[in-house]
């Protein structure tokens, strides 16, 4: 069965740099026609009900290894969909941002085939060290799921960053690519989350909405990228020296944040 | 020099053992299956590796070097006497190896040592451990056996020994674990999964096993050919028709409307990928496949329609 793919993203699809046989797969299975399928979905969301708008993407590496790192904003994975969509629409040449994806999205049928062919693997060191040492582009969300578990009070604030990224981007002298994400909280204003029903479900927690279900608002959104970071270590400091790193990190995308917030708050 | 394979009756084993003649060696084989049409001068010994025949096979051949394939799968059949092959096999050949003064011994395992799992990575290297034997009992043998020939390089270091892991092969033999998986002419898929699968064609898994007795190889290594394919993308090029199946339907329907049989803890190898890297042992032979991933599934696929 082929899926539908639209003719826009069908050329962009045409310039994506990766390394596919004539099946269209890639080494780790990444399949083509599903990106073709998935973009053309994620360009409805991103052009017309979010109406994402991006700032400083200039600043992500047209090629080679990097990795975009960022906060959570939404209690589902709205945030990573558009920051992956504007890497494909808004690059030239198209890239594809590969997700570091929490664990039981794997063990679930059909979240686990189409991340799997659409370049979003289980966040694993060894899954993120290859990806990078193949030049690739990472996505990087350090909160984990105790960022997409933000209330809407909440949703301009970071909760704690795990330092397993900055080790990692030391070890493999990855540039980090700061960003600032806006509007995943107004799209789906979470006032509790479920942790019970999302246990039934093999998910961490469900959010709950003033509106019950956890569907997404036609909130506007917003990624500032900033400038990228190159620390300079080897990946085996201690704690502390790898702390003050992710915390420069930490600060530069609170000041993005912060930054965009002016803006978008006044419109 | 001289070369006894065990296994040598199996499809790959007659593929080395034709490398290995060509390559000027004396080969004598060790099988429990006769093999008819063995090629003139190559003496098989119908035994068991367990038994005393096999041990006269090395006293009287006296071989310097060893390949050792003579172990069952685990995906396909559910054999009383596996875990006895594959583990006392693989014990009594490398005793046999160090009582006779074999010089150099590989062990022809497999990349499902590694096991499948929802968590595990893709692209296994050598230096990781098995995971999900705990969701599939049926594979401890094989890790056992492979991690007791491991134990050969620090308990003989006299003997030159080569782990290989090697990835399913698929061929004009239709022999091999992915290829009884694949008899059709429907294929079982789980609903909501499709994992890459990692092959190569048998002829190139010969060639490498022969490289790896030319370059005297030591240590584990990873075996693999072309890239990795969606078990569907396979399943298509092959000419078959998967078989879309929800999973807790799954388990009841194995074995039956000419569906392939399978043990509990296979299901998660249709679910999840075990897909290696064959860098290392590239890097150390210079091995080159040379059937790349759709050379091999159409091999297979005219000698399914022949």
């Amino acid at each position: 069965m082929r899926l539908p793919v639209s003719p826009d993203v069908e050329a962009r699809l045409a310039r994506l740099e990766l390394p596919f046989n004539e099946d269209g797969v890639d080494p780790y299975g990444i399949d083509r026609q599903r990106l073709g399928f998935m973009f053309s979905a994620f360009g409805l969301f991103y052009k017309s009900y979010f109406r994402c708008r991006v700032f400083g993407a200039e600043n992500i590496p047209k090629r080679g290894r990097a990795m975009l790192v960022g906060n959570h904003s939404g209690g589902v994975a709205l945030d990573g969909m558009m920051v992956i969509a504007s890497c494909f629409f808004e690059l030239d040449p198209p890239r594809l941002a590969q997700g570091m994806v929490e664990k039981f999205l794997n063990k679930l049928p059909f979240a686990s085939e189409w991340s799997s062919k659409t370049g979003q693997f289980t966040g694993l060191p060894e899954h993120a060290v290859r990806l990078l040492s193949e030049e690739r582009l990472l996505m990087v969300f350090p909160e984990g799921a105790r960022g997409t578990a933000k209330l809407f009070v909440e949703r301009y604030s970071l909760v704690r960053f795990g330092t397993g990224f900055m080790r990692l981007a030391l070890a493999t002298k990855t540039p980090i690519v700061p960003f600032g994400f806006l509007g995943g909280g107004e799209a789906l204003p979470t006032v509790a989350n479920l942790e019970k029903i999302g246990r039934l479900l093999g998910a961490p927690y469900v959010p709950l909405t003033p509106y019950l279900l956890p569907v997404p608002l036609p909130a506007r959104m917003e990624v500032h990228y900033g400038e990228p970071m190159l620390p300079a270590g080897t990946g085996n400091e201690d704690d502390h020296v790898i702390l003050d790193k992710v915390n420069a990190v930490k600060a530069s995308i609170a000041h993005l944040i912060e930054r965009g917030r002016k803006r978008y708050e006044v419109q | 020099m001289k070369v006894l394979v065990t296994g040598i009756s199996g499809k790959v084993g007659q593929l080395v053992c034709a490398r290995l003649l060509a390559a000027g060696h004396a080969v004598a084989g060790i099988d429990r299956r006769p093999w008819p049409d063995a090629p003139q001068g190559v003496v098989v010994h119908e035994s068991d590796i367990r038994k005393r025949a096999a041990e006269d096979a090395f006293r009287t051949e006296r071989p310097d070097a060893v390949i050792h394939m003579a172990t069952v799968t685990h995906l396909t059949a559910q054999s009383e006497d596996r875990y006895r092959i594959n583990l006392g096999g693989t014990k009594a050949v490398f005793d046999c190896c160090h009582r006779y003064g074999v010089k150099q011994a590989i062990f022809v395992g497999r990349h499902t040592y590694y096991g499948a799992a929802a968590d595990s990575p893709l692209y296994h290297t050598e230096d990781e451990p098995p995971l999900g034997l705990e969701t599939f009992p049926e594979l401890a043998d094989l890790v056992a056996a492979d991690l007791y020939a491991g134990t050969a390089l620090w308990r003989i270091p006299e003997i030159d020994t080569a782990v290989l892991r090697v990835v399913y092969t698929l061929g004009p033999s239709r022999s091999g674990t992915l290829s009884s998986f694949l008899r059709g002419p429907r294929v079982p898929l789980i609903l909501g999964y499709d994992p890459l699968f990692h092959f190569m064609h048998e002829e190139d898994l010969a060639s490498a096993i022969a490289l790896a007795l030319e370059k005297k190889l030591r240590g584990v290594f990873n075996v693999a050919g072309p890239q990795p394919l969606p078990l569907s993308v396979i399943i298509g090029q092959a000419g078959l028709a998967p078989l879309l199946v929800p999973e807790p339907l799954f388990r009841s329907l194995l074995g039956r409307f000419g569906l392939p049989r399978l043990p509990r803890g296979a299901l998660n190898h249709i679910k999840y990928p075990v897909v290696i890297d064959g860098s290392s042992f590239r890097d150390k032979t210079g091995f080159r496949h040379a059937h790349d991933e759709h050379a091999t599934i159409g091999a297979f696929r005219r000698a399914l329609r022949g």
